[in-house]
């Protein structure tokens, strides 16, 4: 569904995303694992064409998308839920959802579709019915993540980007969270790629994942090997690597 | 007939190659930040990382040989800190120190599940019970097949080497249903079983699954009549992973290479240059998914060729042909391997000099024997008779210590072993395998 291959991503003159090359099948959730700066959302904006790679190769769905400008990207079905969640303070979360099919709608200029994936949204997450009227500014963290992805949802993506969805939540607004990924990955066929501080909680869902490392990928495994992996370990308890020999 | 991983044994050419970039950086990564001897090697051919963008980079790096090893040993070429290795094995190397190789526990599943393929192609289930008669200790062969065995679910027999009757009489009692071993041995429990008057289709044996060392047609054909088996034969090194590189399917049509853990190329051993598809060369082998214990392009010093053609059993990875020539001079004898330099060692070392020597290696009926012929110095002959005889022990006893396995030593005249061009032969194998 996705390959990527050897692409490299700039900041000015800082190398961000070293010749990276990874690939996610049609329904697996695959996680990215690393450090703070290890380069995982400049991954995902790579992916998304905010921040396009210098140079690589972006294959999503046999066609190349690496120099397509982000809009285009979205178009063809692959949306990105942004780190810190960026929903729309002032408005209210129906407006947001909407917002969030303005691609659609503007394709297919219909209103009904996207009724109906309001409603698919308000299942997976009921509390944002409750909270429909209400402005995104007053609603709690966890309600402003279900928001995010609800809204990245209206876009109805094949593909989609989460960029720590656990970030400042509570661990029970956490496993909820986690518990709407695995299942949009299990009924929906979403394929997601999702990218987590917290590897332990996000391998537990993941099928695969990889592991970065000053913008280098370093490993590639399924989500009980990287469990197992002292790196991983390392990252995710955020311990400094001690020198390699210790005899 | 069931396959163990059908998602990587039978994966698209396509989607394989994108997986093998993947894992290909990323251990090109790992090896380059955790083990000092690939940075430098790097280095000194200005090499980084990002240089590899495809598979066939690959052949930009440098290949990595057994004396690589060696100059690292103990644990020089491990890419985690010590404490992540839950085991270590060895191997022979070419000089009195062996190879020493670690697994992560990732390694040592993964390692189970690549073991777990072949069995399973050979018709392996978990109501099997597998007899496993490799020697256990430092050497890989029996603990990849016991763990192979245990990930599918059979039962295993742990018997280790040497007994022979016992081996045959708990293969009746306990109905094992397969045998591990290396061919000659197995040869050898058919000659067993063959002059104790037991007929081999009484035993509940169905699957014999041999390693270890090379071995022909002919005997497939010796083993499979005399102990009423399919035989099968799987490909692995102890420096690579041991057991668990290539196996062979029903078909016994050439060993499916696990590609998803192990970059094959194919090089004129001479030259070092990667010959094309198809052609017969030097395997060398880059791990993909190893923790502890990766390795970049490392000679195999197997002789071997690579069909890409696909396989009636389905399974997409590629097949190599069996191996039954080297590259170098190692000899495997009774599944043991032994370097003509170890022995070089152990004699010259016992000499105190140089001495005139050959190794004669023999097969009668399935055994294989050594024997280490010194040709008398005026150094050895000014000793007494007592000390002459000292000698020979000691000689023995550094070649078992170096090498691993027992040869007998005698002494000869001076020059009375045959030269050529006033050299002597170093190995005469009169094997005839």
């Amino acid at each position: 569904m996705l390959r990527i291959k050897n692409i490299n991503t700039f900041y000015g003159q800082v190398h961000a995303i070293k010749n990276i090359s990874l690939h996610l099948a049609e329904g697996e959730i695959v996680t990215l694992i690393g450090a703070n700066g290890a380069g995982k959302t400049t991954l995902l904006n790579s992916l998304s064409g905010i921040v396009p790679p210098k140079t690589g190769q972006i294959i999503f769905k046999e066609s190349e998308i690496n120099h397509l400008a982000p809009y285009k990207i979205v178009r063809l079905g692959v949306s990105q839920v942004p780190e810190g969640r960026q929903v729309f303070k002032p408005l209210s979360v129906e407006d947001n959802l909407e917002l969030g099919a303005y691609l659609n709608y503007r394709i297919t200029g219909g209103k009904t579709q996207a009724k109906q994936d309001m409603e698919m949204v308000y299942e997976l997450f009921p509390i944002l019915r409750q909270r429909r009227k209400q402005l995104a500014g007053t609603l709690s963290g966890g309600e402003q993540q279900m928001l995010a992805i609800g809204r990245a949802l209206m876009a109805k993506p094949r593909l989609l980007l989460l960029d720590e969805p656990s970030m400042g939540l509570a661990p029970m607004i956490v496993q909820e969270i986690l518990k709407v990924i695995a299942n949009l990955s299990r009924e929906k066929k979403t394929t997601i790629l999702l990218v987590e501080q917290n590897a332990r909680a996000a391998l537990k869902i993941a099928h695969r994942g990889y592991v970065l490392e000053t913008g280098r990928l370093i490993l590639e495994g399924t989500a009980d090997e990287l469990l197992e992996n002292k790196d991983v370990q390392r990252a995710y308890l955020g311990r400094d690597k001690k020198e390699i020999w210790e005899r | 007939m069931k396959i163990w991983d059908p998602t990587h044994e039978c994966i698209s050419r396509d989607e394989l190659e994108q997986l093998q970039l993947e894992r290909l950086q990323a251990t090109i990564n790992r090896v380059h930040k955790n083990v000092i001897h690939y940075r430098k090697k790097f280095n000194e051919l200005d090499i980084i990382p990002e240089d590899i963008i495809s598979l066939a980079d690959l052949s930009k790096l440098p290949l990595t040989s057994k004396d690589d090893l060696s100059h690292n040993y103990p644990y020089g070429m491990f890419a985690v800190p010590l404490r992540e290795v839950v085991r270590i094995h060895s191997s022979s190397g070419t000089g009195s120190k062996p190879i020493v190789a670690g697994y992560t526990k990732n390694d040592i599943r993964i390692w189970s599940n690549l073991v777990a393929r072949f069995m399973t192609a050979a018709g392996v289930t978990h109501d099997d019970l597998v007899q496993v008669t490799f020697h256990y200790g430092l050497f890989t062969g029996a603990f990849g097949l016991h763990y192979g065995a245990e990930t599918i679910g059979a039962s295993v027999i742990p018997m280790g080497t040497g007994n022979t009757e016992r081996q045959i009489m708990i293969m009746q009692d306990y109905k094992s249903t397969v045998l591990v071993s290396t061919p000659s041995y197995a040869l050898e429990l058919a000659f067993r079983i063959e002059q104790l008057g037991i007929n081999p289709k009484s035993l509940s044996l169905k699957v014999g699954l041999f390693g270890g060392e090379p071995w022909s047609e002919k005997m497939r054909n010796e083993l499979e009549q005399g102990l009423a088996i399919k035989a099968t034969e799987n490909y692995g090194l102890s420096e690579v992973i041991g057991p668990g590189i290539a196996g062979e399917c029903s078909c016994k049509n050439g060993l499916h290479l696990y590609e998803d853990a192990f970059l094959p190329e194919i090089i004129d051993p001479d030259t070092g240059r990667v010959l094309p598809a198809g052609a017969e060369g030097e395997l060398v082998i880059t791990t993909l998914n190893k923790e502890a214990f990766p390795l970049i392009r490392y000679r195999t010093r197997d002789m071997t060729s690579l069909d890409y053609a696909p396989c009636a059993c389905g399974r997409t990875l590629v097949r190599m042909k069996k191996t039954n020539r080297r590259s170098d001079d190692m000899l495997s004898i009774r599944g043991v391997n032994v370097y003509p330099s170890q022995i070089e060692e152990a004699v010259f070392g016992a000499v105190q000099g140089e001495a005139p020597y050959q190794i004669v290696v023999e097969r009668t009926q399935a055994m294989d024997s050594m024997e280490v012929i010194i040709e008398i110095t005026d150094k050895i002959f000014a000793l007494e008779l007592q000390k002459q005889r000292s000698f020979l022990e000691l000689v023995k006893k550094r070649i078992t210590s170096i090498a691993g396995m027992s040869a007998s030593v005698k002494l000869v005249e001076a020059n009375s072993i045959p030269r050529q061009d006033g050299k002597i032969k170093r190995v005469l194998d009169k094997r005839q395998i």
